[in-house]
């Protein structure tokens, strides 16, 4: 609307009122309504998955969780009852030898790492820990084996071994992350002190990072507990208690296989229950994890 | 050619070879100043850029000198380069030699752990462990070992808690962690834990440009309590500030240093007429 001219001057350029939109406004308008939605749905079918499996196994298994299903050992083939004791010992006992191998070594690398930048040794490392997290699990079992059990027989020993180099880059590009996360000028301020590297990394930087490296440390830990094809041909499964590093060891993922891929429907059934009782687990843990996460900064 | 101060302190008057001998009219009948560092011909580089050409200056002992001159004219890099913080950063070099007390900080074998013990800092940001505020002072004087005992420790923390100027507002929650402090705060806490350290020499990386008016006036204040004890060396943006804490001013532009002096003679009649320049704000 052009108007009456109010001044000497010609009338200011229209201003449309803020309400009303132009077919390109609404246009826009709409497209960015429809990505943003599409990108919920997106993200709500990434969590689908869990929230199924998870379904489905308390609808299968929970029918079979009973007190004997923790306390008991397999039973023999065709009677009912047994449980998986074993297993949830086994995988315990596998979990504790590999994070007592491989942490001490994943961390280390993982402080060297961030404290080194770059460097052909370091960028080289990096290299390989990525080549590393991709070996395709079964392939450590099988070098495991040849390793290890071809020259001392399937062993709970030789299972920690394969978990543990399963361990190994995946805690040690996380705790690179988190030592790299600490600001550079709190480690200036150490050095500026007269703190020698190796002070500076233990007392102020490692603190620090400390629940990032915890963090990673859990996941990783939660990640092998569920591993069934590095197992397979090193700790082997064992149908009664042990604890022996020397002897074959039951693992809880190992079980499921060999129930579910066996010919009876008892077995399948405890199956699925050894799957929810083996999901709790994984995810008690990564909640303790999560809130470990939460303060990465705290005073003592 | 810059002023040089003799070392010799029978002879330390502010001189310049061809010129007479400045009037001493304000200063107080006390010792010349000696000095605590001199570059000679310092030179830095990072990877191929040269950062520092051929820097040539005396610090003298228990005065604040400020560095000052616009972003990227080296005076940082200088700064840092006095007790080796640069040795962090990967692909640099040096050319030339810094002196401390007449030993040269870049010479071989020396341990830089030792240095940074007598070369305290400040950081721009301030950067206090993530610990209690006690633990902040303590911790130095633990791993350097200076306190015999949990009772020395205790009056150690408090002592230099008061020379920074914080006891009173924090006696009250030592075992509180240090990062509930206010910024100002957590400076002043940054300096009582380089002072615990008991460094001859303190260098401050603009230590009030993060900092409120208040905070700022009060590190000021500090700097001036502390120069009868250390030696002060403080970049800084601010030229208001460097004229009010410092007693010898050097200035720095492209890498180079175009003019050191005592700091009214640097504001109120410098050599330079870049220095004018920048002192005026028409640049920088």
């Amino acid at each position: 609307m052009s108007g009456p001219a109010i001044g000497p001057m010609a009338a200011p350029q229209e201003h449309a009122p803020l309400a009303a939109l132009s077919f390109r406004d609404r246009r826009r308008r709409i497209t960015s309504r429809v990505m943003l939605a599409l990108t919920g749905v997106a993200a709500v079918l990434t969590v689908l998955p869990l929230l199924l499996i998870f379904f489905h196994l308390m609808r299968t298994g929970l029918g079979s969780l009973s007190l004997e299903f923790f306390t008991n050992t397999p039973a023999p083939v065709g009677e009912a009852g047994g449980g998986v004791g074993n297993g949830v010992l086994g995988t315990f006992i596998l979990v504790l030898l590999a994070g007592a191998m491989g942490l001490p070594i994943a961390v280390g690398a993982g402080i060297y790492l961030a404290e080194a930048e770059s460097g052909p040794l370091p960028n080289a490392i990096r290299f390989v820990t990525d080549v590393m997290n991709g070996i395709p699990s079964i392939v450590i079992g099988i070098f495991v084996w040849a390793w290890v059990v071809v020259a001392m027989g399937f062993s709970a020993f030789a299972g920690g071994v394969a978990l543990a180099i399963m361990l190994l880059p995946m805690v040690t590009r996380t705790t690179e992350e988190m030592v790299r996360l600490v600001p550079r000028e709190l480690k200036e301020g150490a050095l500026a002190l007269g703190f020698t590297r190796w002070r500076t990394t233990l007392g102020v930087v490692l603190p620090a990072a400390r629940s990032g490296i915890l963090t990673g440390i859990l996941v990783a830990l939660a990640r092998i507990a569920g591993e069934t094809a590095p197992l397979l041909f090193t700790a082997f499964g064992n149908p009664f208690w042990s604890a022996s590093l020397g002897e074959p060891i039951a693992a809880l993922p190992v079980q499921i296989f060999q129930y579910a891929i066996s010919p009876y429907e008892e077995q399948h059934r405890q199956a699925w229950a050894a799957s929810l009782l083996l999901i709790f687990l994984v995810l008690a843990v990564s909640v303790i994890a999560r809130f470990l996460i939460r303060s990465p900064y705290r005073s003592r | 050619m810059q002023q040089t101060y003799s070392r010799a302190p029978q002879a330390g008057v502010l001189a310049t070879p061809d010129a007479a001998p400045m009037p001493q009219t304000l200063a107080a009948p006390q010792a010349p100043p000696q000095l605590a560092i001199e570059a000679d011909d310092f030179s830095f580089w990072y990877g191929g850029t040269r950062a520092l050409n051929d820097i040539t200056l005396q610090i003298p002992q228990k005065r604040v000198t400020a560095f000052i001159g616009p972003s990227g004219c080296g005076k940082s890099t200088f700064l840092r380069s006095i007790n080796r913080m640069n040795d962090l950063i990967p692909g640099t070099r040096h050319d030339g030699d810094i002196r401390l007390n007449g030993e040269s900080v870049y010479r071989q074998g020396l341990d830089v752990v030792q240095l940074r013990k007598r070369v305290g800092m400040v950081f721009q940001k301030s950067n206090p462990f993530p610990k209690s505020i006690y633990e902040n002072v303590a911790y130095g004087l633990r791993v350097n070992g200076l306190a015999r005992g949990r009772r020395q420790l205790d009056e150690m923390v408090e002592h230099s808690l008061r020379q920074a100027a914080l006891w009173d507002e924090v006696s009250d929650r030592l075992d509180r962690s240090a990062l509930g402090l206010s910024g100002g705060q957590q400076q002043r806490l940054c300096i009582a834990r380089a002072l615990a350290v008991q460094p001859e020499v303190l260098l401050m990386d603009e230590p009030a440009s993060a900092l409120d008016p208040i905070a700022t006036q009060k590190i000021e204040e500090l700097i001036y309590e502390l120069k009868d004890q250390y030696t002060i060396v403080i970049v800084t943006h601010n030229m208001q500030q460097a004229a009010r804490v410092s007693d010898f001013t050097a200035f720095f532009y492209l890498g180079a240093l175009v003019e050191m002096g005592k700091t009214d003679t640097i504001f109120t009649n410098p050599r330079e007429e870049r220095t004018e320049a920048y002192i005026t704000g028409r640049f920088g």
